[in-house]
């Protein structure tokens, strides 16, 4: 068994209102020095064998398709260690 | 003429849509998310709603109903398609439009009559317009912002894709203040405001939302 977690973000030029309604709160609750807050999505994926390179290219096209829209996120892949 | 509309889980105004084809002189087709088959439609509509609960992102699970396989297919073959409000979301996931829908910039769901103006009458859905036509259509939705990149926005401006523009306050942060594009063959049209809920006097702003299905009917006729 493995564990690949992807990380989806919206694009650095995309607004995120969830973000920013976050960073509102940080300052109304008093935790200071935040310059800005964005929200994203993580997907903890567990593989039924082993996280070879082969099933990693799977979940990386299962991204690409279905957990991110390519036109306003980004997404990285990482197989997680000892699990 | 024959217009499919699709229920998809969670759908809300597959109803409406439909009765907005008949208002229209059409015959509404019920069509299922689950059957991968259209049953000889000659246009379709994608209504509004919540699709799979808006779950990961609006539209992304509705792109890979079976449904919407044949949809994709038809609509590159050049189906008449329209998507309103959930129905948008899902084009632009399926990427038959460009762009993307994002939640609105104030972080509040908008409901209102929305002043539009018809910027292209040369699309399938549209056509029964004039351009640079002023209407007024109901605007119900949390995530209704269109984005895009500078050069895909520009492209749209250009080729005449951008179809309905918000006047007045932008009323979700959308780039442009665009409320609908359309593909390059003008076919396939998607927007946010929802003219299937402004077709009868009784239970809408008026009937200004009602060309878009006529026009759809129109073309078919003439085709």
């Amino acid at each position: 068994m493995a564990r690949v977690v992807v990380d989806v973000m919206l694009k650095p030029e995309i607004l995120d209102p969830q973000g920013k309604a976050v960073q509102g709160a940080f300052s109304r609750l008093g935790f200071d020095g935040v310059a800005s807050v964005r929200q994203g999505k993580r997907f903890e994926i567990e593989l039924d064998g082993e996280a070879t390179p082969e099933a990693v290219a799977e979940i990386e096209r299962a991204a690409a398709t279905l957990l991110a829209n390519p036109v306003i996120e980004d997404f990285t892949v990482h197989v997680e260690a000892g699990v | 003429m024959r217009v499919g509309v699709v229920t998809f889980p969670g759908s809300l105004d597959d109803r409406d849509a439909a009765r907005a084809v008949r208002v229209a002189g059409g015959e509404a087709v019920a069509l299922w998310h689950g059957d991968a088959d259209l049953r000889g439609v000659d246009a379709v509509v994608l209504p509004g709603g919540f699709s799979y609960g808006d779950y990961l992102r609006c539209g992304a699970i509705a792109r890979f109903a079976p449904v919407m396989e044949r949809v994709v297919d038809a609509a590159r073959g050049g189906l008449p398609v329209l998507g309103i409000c959930n129905g948008f979301q899902i084009l632009c996931e399926s990427h038959l439009l460009p762009g993307a829908l994002i939640r609105n910039d104030h972080r509040k769901f908008v409901c209102r009559d929305q002043p539009l103006r018809v910027e292209s009458a040369a699309t399938a859905w549209t056509s029964g317009y004039a351009a640079g036509q002023e209407i007024v259509i109901p605007l119900k939705n949390g995530e209704g912002g269109y984005v895009a990149d500078q050069r895909t926005l520009d492209e749209l401006e250009g080729e005449g894709r951008v179809v309905v523009r918000y006047l007045g306050d932008n009323p979700n942060g959308s780039y442009r203040d665009i409320a609908g594009v359309a593909n390059a063959r003008g076919n396939v049209v998607g927007l946010m405001p929802h003219p299937e809920h402004a077709v009868e006097a009784l239970t809408g702003p008026g009937t200004d939302g009602l060309g878009f299905f006529t026009s759809v009917l129109e073309g078919l006729v003439r085709a």
